[in-house]
C-alpha cells in the first residue's frame, strides 16, 4: 500500500482524468488538487485571495496582523474568554499553540510523517529553559532570552536522535516511536531525581525589563507582553517556514508527502529530507516549550502529558495538514474552545479526537485545504494553471448549452 | 536519551543509579514475573500483530480494545461481589469464576474490535485512504474511546477486587512460584498455541494469510477480504480480552480509563522485537520485552523503569534489526 496516488505533474492536458483518477483513489491529508473539489468551504475565498495583486494582500496581512496584536488590548465582547479566562493569557497560549502547529504541520502536513509525541519536545524545551534559569537547578544560569536558542538546539538534537532509528523504516513505526517518546519524556522527568518530578522548577526566568510599578513587564500573569512576544517569534517562523516551503527543502518535503518511493527514484535524498521535517519541527516544538515555560515560570511533570500531543496533531488536522494559515487558525481553535466554552473544557479529548476520526473519515483535507504542490511552483504558475483550468471546466459547460438550444 | 543528561554527567548520581545486588537477589522472581507479563503483552501484541498482517495498520485503538476488557472483568466481579479481599473460595468456584469473568471479558473486548473495524476503518478502506489518514484516524479512535470511559467512569481507577489469593505452587531456585503465575503463563500459552494453529491450519487462518500476502490476489482468489478483516479484528479482540483478565489478577488497580495506553506501547514493542506480522514473534517478543523490562526496573530501582526501558528496546530493535527476531511477515510464514 503506497503512501499515495502517484506523481503530480502541473496540471496540463490531461489534468482533468487526473483529478478524477485522485478522485477515484483518494489523496492524503494536505495533499493539494483533490481539494478544491472537495474544498468548497473556504476554496472561493483562496481563489479570490490568489488573484489580488500583491500590494493589496500585503495591505490586508498588515491589517489582519495589526489586529492580532490589539487583540488582547481590545478584549472584544463575545470573543473574550472572560470572566473564567483571563483574555490576554488565552491569547499567549493560543498563540503558543498556533507555533506548535506550525511547528508540527512541517512535520505532517509537508513531510506527511506522523509525530505524535510533540508534546516531548515541548517538554524539552520547557525543561530547557526551566533548568538553566530556575534557582532550583544545578546547572549554570544564563539569561531566559538565551534558552530560547539553546532550547530550539536541544530539542533538533533529540528530534534527530529519535528520527535516525525511525525514518529510515515505514512511516508508522514513526508513529508509535513518538508516541512512545512522549509518554517516556514525562516518566523520565518523574523519576529521574535531578529533573524534580512533581516539585518541579520554580521562578523560570523571563525577558528582562521592568514596568514603572516595579513589577516586571514579563510577569507570569501579564499575559499582553507574552503574547506580543510569542505573536513575533510567530510570524518570524511563519516567514522561514514559508521560505523554507518554497525551496528545495519544502519541495522535497512535498514529494516525499506524495510517494516517498518516487521521490527517491528521482534523486530526492528522502532520508535527509526526513530527518531535517522531523529535526525543524522539534526544534519549533522546543521553541514554544520555553516560551510556555517562562510564561508560566514553572515546570514540572505534570503540564507534559501525551495527550496533550494529540490535541496538537488535532490542530493541525482540523486546520489541513499542509497549509500554514490552517495550522494557525486550528492551533488557535484548539486552545481558545476549551477557555470560551468551559462547560465543554472537560470534554476537550472525546471533542478532538471525535473530530479527528470523523475529519479523517468525511473530510480528510481539514477545513482550510491546502494546495501546497502548486504553491512550491509559485504564485504565477498556480494562477496561469488555473486560468487554463477555469477554461476548461468552462468548455463543456457551454457545449452543453449549445446542445440544449439545437 | 535527555540532553541534559550529557551536561550534567559530573552529577550522575543524581540521575541514575544501578542496583545490582538488588538484582542478583531477585534475579529469579524477577525472571518469573517477567514471564508473567510477558504473556500478557504477547497477548496483546498478537492483536497488532495480526492487525498489522493483514492491513499493514498500526491499529491504536488496540490498547482500548484490552481496556474494555478490563471494564469487562471489573464489572463481572463487582456483580458476582468480590472486594479488595480475596475471600475464601474452593477450587471449582474459582474456576467458575475466573470463566465467567473472561467470557465477559472477551466479549467486550471482540465487541469492541467489532465497532472499532466497521465505524472507524471500514469507511475508509472503501474511500482507498491512505495510510496517514488510518493512522490519525487510529489515534483518534483510541482518543475517543478512552474519553468515552472518562467520561463514564471518571479520572480515578476502579476499586481493586481480587479474585483468590495467590497460593505458592512448587519452588525454583529457591523461589516460589505463585498459582497465578503458573496459570497466567500456561492459559497464554495454550491460547497462543491455539491461535498459531487456527492461523497455520484452519480455513480462516488461510484466508488470513493469504489477505496479509496479497489482498488483491486473494480477493481474485475467492477469499472474503471483508469478512477476513473483521475476523482478524475479533481475534485480537478476544486475545486482549483473555490478556485483560489476566492483567487484573497480576494488577487489580490497573482498571483505569488510561491504564490501556503504556501496555499498548508495550506490547506493540513485543510485536517489533519479535517480528511484527509474526504470530510466533509476538510470543517470543512478549517474553523477552517482559523479562527485560523486570531486570530493567529491578536493576533501576523504580517500577515505571520498565516503560522506559520497553521503549528503548523498541527504538534498539528498529534502529538494528527493524524485522525483528524472527522476522518473517504473518504473509509469508509456511503455508
Amino acid at each position: 500500500m503506497s503512501m499515495s496516488d502517484g506523481p503530480k505533474p502541473l496540471h496540463t492536458a490531461k489534468s482533468e482524468q487526473i483529478d478524477e483518477d485522485r478522485e477515484a483513489v483518494g489523496t492524503p491529508p494536505g495533499s493539494s488538487s483533490a481539494a478544491r473539489r472537495k474544498g468548497k468551504l473556504f476554496g472561493a475565498w483562496s481563489d479570490r485571495w490568489a488573484a489580488l495583486p500583491r500590494q493589496k494582500q500585503w495591505l490586508f496581512l498588515i491589517v489582519v496582523v495589526a489586529l492580532a496584536y490589539l487583540l488582547p488590548v481590545i478584549n472584544p465582547p463575545f470573543i473574550s474568554t472572560e470572566p473564567g479566562n483571563d483574555f490576554p493569557l488565552a491569547c499567549q497560549l493560543m498563540a503558543i499553540y498556533a507555533l506548535v502547529a506550525v511547528g508540527l504541520n512541517i512535520v505532517i502536513g509537508y513531510a506527511g510523517l506522523l509525530d505524535l509525541g510533540y508534546i516531548a519536545f515541548f517538554a524539552v524545551g520547557s525543561y530547557t529553559a526551566a533548568m538553566l534559569t530556575s534557582p532550583d537547578s544545578a546547572f549554570i544560569k544564563i539569561p531566559y532570552l538565551w534558552t530560547i536558542p539553546v532550547a530550539m538546539a536541544v530539542t533538533m538534537f533529540v528530534g534527530v536522535l529519535l528520527g535516525l532509528p525511525t525514518l529510515r523504516l515505514r512511516g508508522d513505526y514513526l508513529a508509535i516511536v513518538t508516541l512512545g517518546f512522549g509518554e517516556i519524556v514525562r516518566i523520565l522527568a518523574t523519576i529521574i531525581p535531578a529533573m524534580k518530578g512533581q516539585v518541579g522548577f520554580q521562578n523560570v526566568g523571563h525577558p528582562p525589563g521592568v514596568g514603572a510599578d516595579g513589577i516586571p513587564i514579563f510577569a507570569n500573569s501579564n499575559g499582553t507582553p507574552w503574547y506580543w512576544l510569542t505573536l513575533t517569534i510567530l510570524i518570524v517562523i511563519l516567514f522561514l517556514v514559508g521560505n523554507l516551503e518554497r525551496s528545495r527543502v519544502g519541495r522535497s518535503w512535498i514529494a516525499i508527502r506524495e510517494d516517498e518511493d518516487a521521490a527517491e527514484t528521482m534523486g530526492v535524498p528522502t532520508f535527509k529530507y526526513k530527518v531535517w521535517a522531523f529535526a525543524m519541527g522539534a526544534g519549533i516544538g522546543g521553541l514554544a516549550g520555553a516560551l510556555m515555560g517562562g510564561q508560566v515560570g514553572f515546570v514540572n511533570n505534570q503540564k507534559f502529558d501525551v495527550v496533550t500531543s494529540i490535541l496538537f496533531v488535532a490542530a493541525v488536522v482540523l486546520g489541513g495538514a499542509g497549509n500554514k494559515v490552517g495550522a494557525i487558525i486550528g492551533g488557535a481553535l484548539v486552545a481558545y474552545i476549551p477557555l470560551r466554552f468551559t462547560a465543554v473544557a472537560e470534554y476537550k479529548f472525546l471533542i478532538f479526537g471525535l473530530a479527528l476520526c470523523l475529519i479523517m473519515i468525511y473530510r480528510s483535507h481539514g477545513l482550510l485545504a491546502a494546495r501546497q504542490q502548486l504553491l512550491a511552483y509559485g504564485q504565477k504558475a498556480y494562477a496561469a494553471v488555473k486560468k487554463s483550468n477555469d477554461a476548461k471546466n468552462a468548455q463543456p459547460a457551454t457545449n452543453l448549452g449549445e446542445e440544449l438550444s439545437k | 536519551m535527555l540532553p541534559t543528561i550529557l551536561l550534567a554527567a559530573p552529577v550522575s548520581n543524581d540521575w541514575i543509579t544501578l542496583d545490582f545486588p538488588s538484582l542478583a537477589q531477585n534475579f529469579w522472581s524477577a525472571t518469573f514475573d517477567g514471564l508473567t507479563f510477558g504473556s500478557i503483552y504477547a497477548l496483546v501484541a498478537l492483536g497488532y500483530t495480526l492487525v498489522y498482517g493483514v492491513l499493514n495498520l498500526i491499529n491504536f485503538a488496540h490498547s482500548e480494545v484490552f481496556i474494555m476488557g478490563c471494564y469487562g472483568v471489573w464489572f463481572t466481579l463487582s456483580f458476582l461481589g468480590f472486594g479488595p479481599s480475596a475471600p475464601n473460595l474452593d477450587i471449582g468456584q474459582i474456576i467458575v469464576n475466573l470463566l465467567l469473568a473472561f467470557i465477559v471479558a472477551i466479549a467486550a473486548s471482540a465487541l469492541t474490535a467489532f465497532l472499532l473495524e466497521r465505524l472507524a476503518y471500514k469507511p475508509l478502506r472503501k474511500r482507498n485512504a491512505p495510510r496517514l489518514v488510518f493512522l490519525i484516524t487510529a489515534i483518534g479512535a483510541s482518543f475517543t474511546i478512552q474519553y468515552l470511559i472518562f467520561i463514564w467512569r471518571g479520572p480515578v481507577p476502579e476499586q481493586a477486587l481480587t479474585m483468590f489469593k495467590p497460593t505458592p505452587i512448587f519452588d525454583v531456585f529457591g523461589t516460589i512460584i505463585y498459582s497465578d503465575q503458573l496459570i497466567i503463563v500456561c492459559a497464554a500459552v495454550i491460547m497462543m498455541v491455539v491461535t498459531d494453529l487456527f492461523i497455520s491450519k484452519s480455513r480462516t487462518g488461510r484466508g488470513i494469510r493469504a489477505v496479509a500476502q496479497d489482498p488483491d490476489t486473494a480477493t481474485l482468489m475467492g477469499v472474503n477480504k471483508e469478512r477476513i478483516i473483521i475476523t482478524t479484528f475479533v481475534i485480537g479482540g478476544i486475545l486482549a480480552g483473555a490478556a485483560a483478565l489476566f492483567y487484573v489478577m497480576k494488577i487489580p488497580s490497573g482498571v483505569v480509563y488510561n491504564g490501556g495506553f503504556i501496555l499498548g506501547i508495550k506490547a506493540f514493542a513485543a510485536a517489533v522485537l519479535g517480528g511484527i506480522g509474526n504470530v510466533r514473534g509476538a510470543l517470543l517478543g512478549g517474553l523477552l520485552l517482559g523479562l527485560i523490562g523486570n531486570y530493567g526496573q529491578i536493576l533501576l530501582g523504580n517500577s515505571q523503569w520498565t516503560d522506559v526501558v520497553a521503549f528503548m528496546v523498541l527504538v534498539l530493535v528498529l534502529l538494528f534489526r527493524p524485522e525483528g527476531i524472527l522476522g518473517t511477515s504473518l504473509g509469508r510464514s509456511k503455508a
